[in-house]
């Protein structure tokens, strides 16, 4: 699949990039990240994106989606990542939507897409129970009672965790954490009785909660059992997951760049422009190169979800430990070429900074992704 | 003509022309031709094969026919391309004349010069080398000294240059020769073409620390060349110069097989389940598992940029400074690589002659020495990253 943009994806990418000139207020970032309390989705912001259809990019027409794909979808993420507008569209619709799409009953389908397209039900995977990315980690236990199931356990970071009006939560009906059988998928709605919440604000001013699950009843019919073992559900949601967020990183990424290399083209020290200075400009020269290594392997990545080929898990791990690694290095030359301004919080790039860190750590660093990819091709 | 008609017609003569000793896993051909007078055949099948690509016009299938090529498009040249590796094929032809030299002479020969020097080139009949670094002008080329004096109808040159890659077995040099010493340095530079077989041209090989090399210097002593061998006007050679690096780049830039760049020889993982005596599953240590994946990642982000890259130009956008950044990262990741591989191999790799010792043994050794060349020649790491600054990021001088 070609690497460049059809007509329709380069008229896609300008409707988000206005939408998100528009919308783009680093400022009610730094209040909400301020105010007390750990706020909810934005509704208003998010009902504008669900007009645009945005929601409905990845599903199947026959749910009310538009029948497209990741390289669609990844447009908008990029453009969102860099304005940092925050939206629900990770955790409900590539996370919950995903996994219905790819692991659930038509009757759930038929009762969840249309919500989700439509902007009305939010939801969230809560799959996390250790401190690093570690999806077949799992403690909670799914135990088979005479009126269906119990649910026990806790999950961490769960994204949009207080918003959401329902969980697919990830728990083990048989064996030890780390086994790659015995897994089961399980929908919660988050006012069943035993859920509990602990909400958290990130550095990003993004919301996680840590979501408690106490003898929880699931109903059989909550069981999500429509694509074979869970562990490669897992895997595939987190490969959709893992390259949407790659896209977002990289709309950060070039933000922090852009800003920067203008920055080096105005600051005098010295009686001279910074970026004269050759001990900078080499610096931003190889910044460039990892930046549009970046962009390549995100391209790629977006179009081998939608292709769904056999190397699709390779070039996810590919892509999100390139841009772990450059978003790193984004932060990092891009507050220190700015300086000190750039360590104050009224400058823009901390903010950005921020951004990258959480999104470097969500879903597997780049060592994590290195690990995977080596295992992936059998070594 | 469509692009389906074409594709059929390619077939037909490929199925005519193409020797089966030159098709498939058991091919005879070899990697590269490299041609000149020096070259001989080892085999008639490959014989027969280059002389029917070079009839065609199909060494160079882009270039003019008038000049030893075919003229296709772009789209052509992909189609045929497509064919060729189909049926397990190429065209082995290769050489400094095809990928720096005749791209340049299209640009700024007259047309006399064209039609003298692009078919030979197209035929392989002649093999040049490259006449630009001097013993004091490596990265600052433009310092160059070689002087060339103009005596009637003819330039007298005299000087030295380094670097010269094949010279030895080339039979023209293109120069770069100092014409003006008053002019600032990069206008009094003009761009010559002269048959190494002229009275005073003399070469040396020089010896790497990875060995033997195909480096050489070359020296000029009062060597006339005549006048007509200039390309483009008198002092305006480094117009020239610079649309013959990015050539240059353009050709270090290319990750595949036949460019000679990617580092040749056992893979990573083979080398690496040797010395660990893993044949099998996963590798006993993560850190050497996590850098075996990194530089295989690289890889896959680097041939995908390239190959983004490439589908732009094909849409009609021009490749532009950019060029130094691929020439700046795949000889990086090239050198790492090599690097990487030497440790995996371990002690073994530290063994320079002895007892027993064949020269398969040591090419894992001799490629990571001769790899630290990469990132100096076709101008420096350094050299590219001051071309991406200034020209692609726009920073101030």
């Amino acid at each position: 699949m070609s690497l460049l943009f059809s007509e329709e994806q380069s008229l896609l990418k300008e409707s988000a990039a206005a939408f998100v000139r528009n919308k783009r207020d680093l400022n009610a970032l730094r209040v909400r990240r301020s105010s007390p309390g750990v706020p909810q989705v934005d509704r208003e912001i998010w009902s504008e994106m669900v007009e645009l259809g945005w929601t409905a990019i990845p599903f199947e027409e026959a749910w009310g989606g538009l029948g497209l794909g990741f390289a669609e979808l990844g447009i908008v993420m990029e453009e969102l990542g860099r304005g940092l507008v925050q939206s629900p569209l990770l955790s409900t619709v590539v996370l919950y939507g995903g996994i219905i799409e790819i692991a659930g009953s038509s009757e759930h389908k038929q009762r969840i897409l249309p919500e989700v397209i439509a902007g009305n039900s939010l939801g969230s995977f809560a799959y996390l129970e250790s401190a690093r990315h570690d999806p077949l980690h799992v403690e909670t236990t799914l135990k088979s009672q005479r009126d269906g199931y119990r649910l026990t356990g806790c999950k961490h970071f769960v994204l949009d965790g207080g918003s959401a009006d329902e969980f697919v939560v990830l728990a083990r009906e048989k064996g030890r954490p780390g086994d790659d059988d015995g897994l089961r998928l399980a929908l919660v709605p988050a006012d069943s009785e035993g859920v509990e919440l602990e909400n958290h604000l990130l550095i990003d001013g993004r919301s996680v909660s840590n979501v408690h699950f106490r003898e929880v009843v699931v109903e059989d019919d909550w069981l999500l059992t429509g694509a074979g073992p869970v562990a490669g559900v897992v895997d595939q949601v987190f490969d959709r997951a893992t390259v949407a967020l790659s896209s977002e990183m990289l709309g950060g990424i070039q933000s922090v760049f852009d800003m920067t290399i203008e920055y080096l083209k105005v600051r005098e020290q010295f009686g001279a422009k910074i970026g004269s200075f050759q001990g900078l400009k080499h610096r931003a020269a190889r910044w460039f190169c990892e930046v549009e290594l970046s962009k390549a392997i995100v391209l790629k990545a977006l179009r081998a979800i939608d292709e769904n080929g056999p190397e699709t898990l390779q070039i996810a791990s590919a892509c999100k430990a390139r841009l772990s690694d450059t978003a790193l290095l984004s932060g990092k030359e891009g507050i220190q070429m700015h300086g000190g301004i750039g360590v104050t919080d009224e400058h823009d790039v901390g903010l950005f900074m921020k951004h990258g860190r959480v999104a470097e750590m969500m879903f597997g660093d780049s060592r994590f992704h290195q690990l995977r990819f080596a295992s992936s091709n059998g070594y | 003509m469509t692009k389906e008609e074409f594709r059929v017609q390619v077939r037909t003569w490929l199925d005519d022309h193409c020797p089966p000793a030159c098709r498939g896993k058991g091919s005879i051909l070899p990697d590269i031709i490299w041609g000149g007078r020096q070259f001989t055949y080892a085999h008639p099948d490959v014989e027969r094969w280059v002389k029917a690509l070079v009839d065609k016009g199909w060494t160079v299938p882009s270039w003019p026919a008038a000049y030893g090529g075919a003229g296709l498009s772009a789209e052509e040249v992909q189609v045929l391309h497509e064919e060729m590796s189909a049926i397990g094929t190429y065209s082995p032809l290769f050489s400094y004349g095809m990928s720096m030299l005749g791209p340049a002479l299209l640009e700024y020969a007259t047309e006399e010069q064209k039609r003298t020097h692009l078919p030979k080139i197209a035929s392989g009949e002649i093999r040049w080398c490259q006449g630009y670094s001097e013993p004091g002008a490596g990265s600052d080329l433009a310092s160059l000294q070689c002087s060339a004096v103009r005596d009637g109808d003819d330039y007298i040159v005299t000087g030295q240059k380094i670097w010269t890659s094949t010279a030895d077995k080339s039979d023209w040099i293109f120069c770069l020769v100092r014409t003006d010493t008053h002019a600032p340095k990069h206008e009094g530079i003009s761009f010559l073409l002269i048959d190494m077989a002229s009275p005073g041209v003399s070469t040396r090989p020089i010896e790497l620390i990875s060995g033997a090399s195909p480096f050489c210097e070359t020296f000029f002593d009062d060597v006339r060349v005549p006048v007509e061998n200039r390309v483009h006007e008198e002092n305006k050679g480094w117009t020239v110069a610079k649309a013959l690096l990015q050539h240059e780049r353009t050709m270090l830039s290319a990750s595949n097989r036949r460019s000679k760049v990617s580092v040749p020889g056992r893979g990573l993982l083979e080398v690496a389940r040797d010395s660990l005596r893993t044949p099998e599953g996963s590798l006993p240590d993560d850190t050497l598992r996590a850098e075996i994946a990194q530089v295989q990642m690289d890889r896959l982000c680097y041939e995908t940029l390239h190959q983004k890259n490439t589908e732009a130009r094909e849409a009609g956008h021009g490749m532009g400074p950019e060029g130094s950044m691929f020439k700046l990262y795949l000889s990086e990741l090239n050198q790492r690589t090599s690097d990487l591989r030497q440790r995996l191999n371990g002690s073994d790799s530290l063994v320079w002659n002895g007892d027993g010792i064949d020269e398969k043994e040591i090419a894992i050794t001799r490629e990571w020495l001769y790899g630290k060349a990469a990132t100096i020649l076709g101008g420096t790491s350094e050299v590219q990253l001051n071309i991406i600054a200034k020209r692609v990021l726009g920073l101030p001088d």
